[in-house]
């Protein structure tokens, strides 16, 4: 080799190493920047996306807030999202490649009761933290130890107690059960079944439907000829829909003292406006309503955020229903990892089993199967509802809520003269 | 079960039957006629649907805006059948099930497009019949179901009449059985194909008013009539319009009948349970060629 080139390697040589040296620092001040991934899927398509939609923004929202206040652990949070179009069985598979490929830091469950159950043994076998994100019972029979649901009901009969409740406060002695064919609607119905002996409640109707029924005109007059005292109804949201319109061309008969229960939709804005007058008398569940008992902390500011958003996202313009949740679901997970300094689910685990923690849909302790300790599911009645104005639903008495006692703002007044 | 409820199940069986008639006859004439296995025959009725949405907000009566679109959805459909033909039905023998594959990423393509435009969330429309009923003695009919009932004899008999008594519709039924007969004839079977096609179309603009008369839509409940047009088409007996309206009468009948004695569990397993067992006894279907 010539004297000229060799110096010439040397030089080049020196450059790169130089340079290595030179980007060493960069590269560790990258290492300490790397973000802390939270992964999850969330319904964007199918049924369930209605919700999904509107609870993904509320998850953003919170990930630009505590990236704002520093990150976690001063790394920026990324979330990691998948559309799992509302079908469980798509779930397995993406949380498979949450855990394996993407290597998230933090796992947050799909939203709803059908696609999160399908990934309970996987997270049970893998010893992995998840927080549930609305799942019913999605941990009763796998009792994974790191499991902490955000739902303000713990199992179908704390979220079926109010309803029966509210049956024997109208002096009801029978009860139509009609419940759609999927995890969700049956666990509901069986809270409902599991009570109505204690209740004094005899069935006169008990039926499930297939997902897929577009008339239930049969099914209504079917209910009407029993003559039930209340009708319960565990529905999805297009059902829903369908439902409350055939009670309302058909009639299910003056017999009914209290109709409604566990229809998936009727908190959504869009079916809301669209229903209008025809919901007036509908006894619902719901998770939070502009009313006064329900101004936990931070909510309202949270709300007047995510409604500014949402209608340039083209998602739930209310966000009464889920987003407030899935809010805290972020808050959550930055106040145990906050405390702990850890990213270990083992550590971050025992924080949330032993802690109360404080969200905006108020203060939540966790008990023994990774439910709430204190079940807080409302139940609301629908008053005064005019068509076509989805404004009418910010404000309170709307939805007044009829039961638990705790968070009542009103009484709830016979099916058959409320809807009147 | 008491005379009384078996009377309503069956009317409410008949009016029901006769909506899934009205968005089946599409998807009787492109897989009973043209052999076109139209899988996103229901996606665009979602779309037909979302354009009465579209023209209600502005006021527009759902069925005169179903009738407003039709012409649209019939360019749309010579359009979609050129490029159906030429991609796929010009090439050799594996092109149907390439042209399956081709058909089922539209209707996603059609979904996603929705989302996109209207997002995720369940619309309706307005009109007068929509939420009224009306009272026969002790029995009570929703309107909008009646207007399901109404729209789709109309549909049925125009197309039945359009496909016998016109020298087009002639055409079509004759391309059905040998094209090259009707090539001999000096027709274009190509171009007859194309304007079966369009008819086709455009007939998932006023069913896709029915459907967002009947009940409300989202970007996805397209997914939920693939098994039940399919059904009715095949039942019928591919290609028959009569038969069409025929087996879209007897799942919703028998349907009704099985919701209000046996419970609603059973009603897709009767409707398919029908199927199978005229498809043992008579394979090209009720009122099959």
């Amino acid at each position: 080799m010539k004297p000229a080139r060799r110096a010439l390697l040397f030089r080049a040589s020196t450059i790169a190493l130089a340079w290595m040296l030179a980007a060493l620092p960069s590269i560790g001040r990258a290492q300490e920047k790397k973000p802390v991934r939270v992964g999850f899927s969330i319904a964007q398509t199918g049924p369930l996306s209605s919700a999904g939609k509107s609870g993904l923004l509320a998850l953003q929202i919170w990930r630009d807030d505590v990236n704002a206040r520093g990150g976690l652990l001063g790394r920026p949070v990324e979330l990691v999202v998948y559309d799992d179009q509302s079908n469980p069985a798509m779930t397995p598979g993406i949380y498979t490649k949450l855990i394996d490929v993407d290597k998230v830091d933090l796992l947050v469950a799909p939203y709803a009761t059908n696609p999160t159950a399908p990934i309970m043994p996987l997270v049970k076998q893998r010893d992995l933290l998840l927080i549930g994100n609305f799942a019913l019972d999605a941990n009763a029979q796998i009792r994974h130890d790191k499991y902490f649901n955000n739902q303000p009901w713990a199992s179908a009969r704390d979220s079926a107690a109010p309803y029966l409740a509210l049956c024997r406060r109208l002096g009801a002695k029978t009860i139509a059960i009609l419940a759609a064919d999927a995890e969700f609607a049956q666990n509901l119905a069986k809270g409902i079944r599991a009570g109505l002996a204690e209740h004094g409640l005899q069935p006169v109707y008990d039926e499930n439907y297939p997902p897929n029924t577009v008339d239930f005109s049969s099914m209504v007059r079917t209910i009407r000829s029993r003559k039930p005292d209340a009708v319960f109804v565990a529905s999805y949201p297009s059902d829903s829909t369908a439902i409350i319109r055939a009670v309302n061309e058909i009639g299910v008969g003056d017999s009914v003292k209290l109709f409604g229960g566990g229809m998936v939709g009727l908190q959504y804005a869009s079916i809301m406006e669209a229903l209008g007058s025809q919901l007036n008398g509908v006894v619902n569940y719901n998770t939070w309503a502009p009313e006064k008992t329900m101004d936990f902390p931070g909510v309202r500011d949270f709300l007047a955020r995510y409604q500014a958003l949402a209608r340039q996202a083209n998602v739930d313009p209310l966000g009464f229903y889920l987003p407030p949740y899935d809010y805290a679901i972020g808050q959550l997970l930055e106040q145990a990892v906050t405390a702990t300094r850890s990213l270990d689910h083992g550590v971050l685990a025992k924080y949330l089993r032993e802690h109360e923690m404080q969200t905006i849909v108020g203060p939540i302790r966790y008990g023994p199967t990774g439910e709430w300790a204190r079940p807080r599911i409302v139940y609301v009645q629908f008053r005064g509802i005019v068509n076509r104005n989805v404004d009418q639903f910010r404000s309170p008495g709307r939805q007044v809520i009829v039961a638990p006692a705790a968070f009542k703002t009103g009484e709830a007044i016979p099916f058959n003269r409320a809807h009147q | 079960m008491p005379a009384e409820l078996l009377i309503e199940a069956i009317v409410s069986g008949i009016l029901l039957g006769c909506f899934y008639a009205a968005v089946s006859l599409g998807l009787s004439v492109a897989f009973g006629l043209l052999d076109v296995p139209h899988i996103a025959h229901p996606a665009f009725l979602i779309l037909g649907a979302y354009g009465v949405y579209l023209l209600n907000m502005y006021g527009a009566d759902p069925l005169l805006s179903g009738a407003l679109l039709a012409p649209l959805f019939f360019v749309l459909g010579v359009g979609f059948y050129r490029a159906y033909h030429a991609l796929f039905e010009k090439r050799g023998s594996d092109a149907g099930l390439r042209g399956l594959s081709f058909l089922f990423g539209v209707s996603f393509i059609v979904e996603v497009a929705l989302i996109l435009v209207f997002g995720v969330d369940q619309r309706m429309v307005d009109a007068a019949y929509i939420g009224a009923s009306v009272s026969l003695g002790e029995l009570r009919v929703p309107t909008r179901m009646l207007v399901a009932f109404g729209l789709a004899l109309l549909l049925s008999a125009a197309l039945a009449v359009y496909l016998s008594r016109t020298f087009t519709g002639r055409a079509i039924r004759a391309v059905a059985q040998d094209q090259v007969a009707l090539s001999l004839m000096g027709a274009d079977p190509v171009r007859i194909k194309q304007w079966a096609f369009g008819i086709a179309m455009a007939t998932c603009a006023p069913a896709g008013a029915l459907l967002i008369v009947v009940g409300p839509v989202d970007p996805g409940l397209g997914r939920l009539y693939i098994g039940r047009t399919f059904c009715v088409a095949v039942l019928a007996g591919l290609g028959s319009v009569k038969g069409t309206l025929a087996a879209g009468i007897i799942l919703g009948v028998a349907e009704s009948i099985v919701l209000s004695s046996f419970g609603p569990s059973w009603a897709p397993a009767v409707a398919f349970g029908i199927l199978l067992l005229v498809l043992a006894v008579r394979p090209t279907g009720l009122f099959g060629r």
